[in-house]
């Protein structure tokens, strides 16, 4: 049976990955090369193995193959082929193979790559990466098997094993219980498979970190070789965090993008510490300085992924995000003893000589600022742990459940993100090593004088909150310099060169990818922190019941009632939906359909908002289902959500910078070839 | 490995020490921290992969009914107690509300004592509740959801049986219905 | 000097923004028929135990729609929203509440997190210090070829370098 087929594929993969980790052992005893490249073709085997198990589930899936365990659980019948498909990632087996497949995906390109100037860390990187892929597989394996079978006994109780127990017939529901309502979205379709890219692809840059460590190589190597690896899988992260956004937004119907949900947090994290890294990285290929600190934000951001993920799949933590309960915890946390020891052991191990022989000089200088950068980073990660796991601790102490929601963090992370966007306007105008405060302000009065025009505009709009002021300032700060960066080094440029500006504009950007880059990363900030603030600060919402042809309004705009349809959908869906006209200053300007699906099979209730969008914001409708009224009375209630497409536009622009930074360049050929001229400060 | 141990940082050998004595109070420091977080988790994860209290002796807990009466549970020994945690939002409480109510009627005389746990209900509606069901053994509400939390209940209705010594004779989790408590209790009326 | 003043006021702003970003406070009138929006802005600061982790006022649960009557029916007796909140916290437990109140073993929750920052600070600036002392002599240097007109040259010098 093609079942056993796909389980056969998953316990090869493991074998697979155990081999890797032994012929890697080998050839660290005995140096000869034929070893290492037999673990490399176990890994790479391992990436076949995976993708035919993966195939298997997605054929099963598609096919409604009912008898199978997972498939009954997140399939059905009345779902169309792409939902059928992507179910794959719609229950914990499932994602859990296919975060093995990615991972497997990560290692395998890796092997393909030339690995003759980091010979040395191979057998390490293969070791360190297999272990953790394997132990994926291993859960899969063991404990959430996708390719279980459902069997019934003749009292009528119902089982589910690969092999068939005694006297047991094989049991096939006649329809399976579906994927869950919240998950049948397409921005629920991309936004797992990004942010396990995300999470997965970090462990590339800890495996050559843990080799680099487990070698004694006190250089740079580990980081040049898996700078790209980093900023993609931090590329995907953001992409996974951002499309979460934006599907809690369109899905979950509480008017918001961020509700501070410990899943949400327990992807932010990683996040947090992977920026810190991405940024003090620059320090050490620069300098060679921050070796230890760049080590220890590695491995934190591969502990918090691994920690993340443990917490949201083991039912330590409830959120609305968390999958069922399971019974993969106690494997998880083993694995979490022995990683995080290990890592700590091979760190304290190296400690001495990842010294730097360099001083920092001075605040003043990019170095300090980078400094300062991570030190905040590592406030707001602080905070979030924090947040995240006091109620553990108080409710095993004190005995005490305790809830701690958004207010928390935004008090405590609010001033430290607001301290990094003024960092962010500063850093691009400080030199590397030292500068002076004349040199900064000889070079910041301009754009500063620019940015002040955003708050004195909005003061002169009626804006008096002095926190909303000095954000927007900020924000206004770090656009003007980043832009100003920009024309600066292409006037020079142009100057010399006798090009026309946007040629060396161009030629600017183009040849120094990663920094142009990271500056038009910080400009999509900048458009995000705008949107944030806006939403943050200046949301309103009202909320009545309306009969037919009844007004209610909010700020500019105003609804009419108009109608309320009722009627099933041929996917199992039960549709309540109400019919708003929508006037902004007593003009009709369109129409607004927020709805209400009821899935007959899960009985669960979806409230999915109509949004009238614009760039000043958006007008977000929800219709309630608070009260039972008849089709004659409905409650509404409405959110005015001022600039927050400002988030999504940013999110375009920081992809498109990380992009930039990531892209391929001569540059990089140089820097391998030549190491020298890069440790030259400019 | 070699290269870079063979080649220490060219300081004094007296700093050297002092500065591997603070490393190493770092590090204790960083392995206690690990190891505080690590043994937090593994309690919680023990406590989450407990379940439902099912045997031995139950949490003791003192309720005060509606109707300002108190039970502690503890003072009960010698009787069977049913517990019952419901809320009136609740619908497969509703399915079982009836026959709860008869398993009262019948059973109240027979040193069987029936008590209902309100679990984050509302007052208002609990009461309406207990009067559409006509229920008249004695309910109160769950204050602080500490009895709930003390059963580590994962949702109402649940109803645990506990037996004439003090021990708890059998949970139920979901629904119950008049026959599958009736078994439990003769079986203990028996002893 | 100058790096003194500059370091003082990069503390001072980064103070500042230390200032929590408190929104106003909803002040309710104390009418008859309470609003759908005088409740939520209640129902907003509490969560239901049955749904974690979602707010009261976004909780479309039959035990949420029951929480937020007695909500209402409680600002119609006239109760304010401090009483309204102690109500819910002492009849469910204060893990209803969106956070702790600050006191008792709650208090670790709010203190930690600024401790370990400050302590974070600390440590950076120590690492600093160190080494100030004897860069008074190259600051002065530094800044000198760190001059304006030299930017150009350095476009072009990382220029050729990446060429």
């Amino acid at each position: 049976m093609i079942v056993n087929l796909g389980y056969t594929a998953l316990l090869l993969a493991l074998l697979c990955s155990f081999y890797a980790i032994v012929s890697a052992r080998v050839y660290i005893n005995n140096n000869k090369l034929q070893w290492v490249d037999s673990a490399r073709n176990a890994v790479l085997s391992v990436w076949f193995l995976l993708t035919l198990a993966c195939l298997i589930l997605v054929y099963l899936l598609t096919n409604e193959h009912f008898e199978i365990e997972y498939v009954a659980s997140v399939s059905s019948r009345a779902m169309p082929w792409y939902l059928k498909a992507t179910a794959l990632w719609g229950g914990q087996a499932g994602s859990l193979l296919f975060w093995s497949w990615l991972m497997s995906s990560y290692t395998g390109i890796m092997m393909l790559r030339d690995w003759s100037n980091e010979r040395d860390l191979q057998p390490y990187v293969i070791t360190a990466s297999m272990l953790t892929l394997a132990f994926f597989v291993s859960l899969n394996v063991f404990v959430e098997n996708p390719f279980n079978v459902l069997w019934i006994d003749s009292f009528g109780n119902i089982t589910s094993s690969m092999t068939r127990p005694d006297a047991n017939l094989m049991f096939t529901p006649n329809d399976g219980a579906g994927l869950n309502p919240l998950l049948r979205h397409p921005g629920m379709i991309i936004h797992p498979p990004m942010l396990y890219l995300g999470f997965v692809g970090f462990v590339i840059p800890y495996s050559f970190a843990i080799g680099a460590l487990a070698v004694g190589r006190t250089d740079g190597v580990w980081i040049r070789a898996t700078r790209r690896w980093t900023l993609i899988a931090w590329l995907f992260l953001s992409l996974g965090l951002l499309l979460g956004g934006r599907w809690a937004y369109d899905v979950l119907g509480w008017g918001g993008y961020w509700g501070w949900d410990p899943v949400e947090i327990a992807a932010f994290m990683p996040w947090l510490t992977g920026t810190a890294f991405l940024h003090s990285v620059i320090i050490q290929e620069k300098h060679g300085m921050f070796k230890r600190w760049n080590m220890i934000l590695i491995i934190l951001t591969y502990a918090l992924v691994i920690f993340g993920t443990f917490l949201t799949r083991s039912g330590v933590l409830s959120s609305v995000h968390a999958f069922a309960q399971s019974s993969i915890g106690p494997l998880f946390f083993i694995f979490i003893t022995v990683t995080f020891t290990i890592s700590l052991l091979l760190l304290f191990r190296g400690w001495e000589s990842l010294a730097s022989r360099k001083t920092l000089t001075s605040w003043l200088s990019r170095e300090g600022m980078f400094l300062l950068n991570n030190l905040l980073f590592m406030g707001i990660l602080v905070a979030c742990f924090w947040g995240v796991i006091y109620p553990l601790i108080s409710e095993i102490i004190t005995g005490q459940k305790v809830t701690v929601g958004p207010p928390f963090y935004e008090r405590t992370t609010g001033p430290q993100f607001a301290a990094l966007l003024l960092l962010m306007g500063i850093v691009p105008l400080v030199a590397w090593r030292i500068t002076t405060v004349n040199r900064i302000g000889h070079l910041i009065w301009k754009p500063t004088i620019i940015s002040l025009l955003v708050p004195i505009m909005s003061i002169i709009s009626g804006i008096f909150n002095f926190a909303a002021l000095l954000s927007l300032w900020l924000a206004s700060l770090v656009f003007c310099v980043t832009i100003y960066e920009f024309y600066r080094g292409a006037i020079a440029r142009s100057k010399s060169s006798g090009n026309i500006f946007f040629i060396s504009l161009w030629q600017l950007i183009s040849r120094n990818r990663r920094r142009y880059g990271g500056y038009i990363v910080h400009l999509g900030i900048v458009f995000m922190a705008v949107g944030i603030i806006g939403v943050e600060m200046f949301q309103t919402e009202t909320q009545g019941t309306l009969a037919i042809e009844e007004r209610m309004s909010l700020e500019d705009y105003s609804l009419v009632y108009k109608d309320l349809d009722e009627y099933p959908e041929n996917d199992g869906r039960f549709v309540t939906k109400a019919t708003l006209d929508v006037y902004k200053n007593n003009k009709l300007i369109g129409e607004l359909e927020p709805r209400r699906d009821y899935y007959n099979i899960s009985q669960q209730r979806m409230t999915i908002p109509d949004v009238y969008s614009t760039l000043e914001g958006d007008l977000y409708v929800l219709l309630i289902d608070w009260k039972p009224v008849g089709p004659q009375q409905a409650t509404f209630k409405v959110y005015l959500n001022p600039l927050i497409n400002w988030i999504w536009i940013g999110g375009f622009l920081f992809i498109l910078g990380t992009l930039v930074a990531t892209w391929p360049d001569q540059r990089d050929r140089h820097i391998i070839t030549n190491n020298k001229s890069i440790a030259q400060p400019f | 490995m070699a290269m870079s141990r063979t080649n220490p940082p060219k300081l004094g050998q007296s700093h050297i020490t002092v500065q591997q004595r603070k490393n190493r109070l770092g590090q204790l420091a960083v392995w206690i921290l690990l190891a505080a977080l690590l043994v937090f988790v593994a309690i919680k994860l023990f406590q989450t992969s407990l379940g439902p209290v099912r045997s031995g002796k139950p949490p003791d807990f003192t309720i005060t009914t509606f109707n300002d009466q108190t039970y502690t549970l503890s003072d009960l020994e010698g009787k069977i107690i049913v517990i019952n945690f419901w809320a009136s939002w609740c619908d497969p409480c509703k399915a079982e509300a009836a026959d709860l109510e008869m398993l009262w009627r019948d059973y109240k005389d027979k040193d069987v004592l029936l008590l209902g746990i309100d679990y984050a209900d509302t007052e208002k509606e609990a009461l309406d509740y207990l009067s559409t069901w006509d229920i008249t053994y004695p309910n109160g509400p769950d204050v602080g959801t500490t009895i709930s939390q003390s059963y580590r209940i994962r949702g109402v209705p649940e109803t645990y049986i506990v037996a004439q010594n003090g021990l708890l004779a059998k949970s139920f989790i979901g629904p119950i219905n008049y026959e599958n408590v009736e078994v439990v209790l003769e079986a203990l009326l028996d002893k | 000097m100058e790096i003194k003043w500059i370091t003082k006021s990069i503390l001072l702003v980064m103070l500042l923004t230390c200032i929590p970003f408190n929104k106003t406070p909803n002040v309710l009138a104390q009418d008859i028929n309470p609003t759908d929006d005088e409740v939520n802005a209640i129902s907003k600061q509490l969560y239901c135990p049955v749904c974690e982790s979602i707010p009261l006022d976004a909780c479309g649960t039959q035990a949420c729609i029951q929480w937020r009557d007695t909500i209402r029916a409680k600002l119609t007796d006239g109760w304010s929203e401090e009483e309204i909140k102690q109500y819910f916290s002492d009849q469910y437990g204060i893990r209803v509440l969106a956070e702790p109140p600050v006191d008792g073993f709650n208090k670790l929750l709010w203190y930690l997190p600024p401790s370990l920052f400050l302590i974070g600070a600390l440590l950076v600036t120590r690492l600093l210090s160190n080494t100030k002392n004897k860069l008074h002599v190259q600051h002065e240097t530094t800044s000198n070829i760190e001059n304006a007109n030299h930017y150009v040259e350095r476009i072009e010098h990382d220029f050729k370098k990446w060429q």
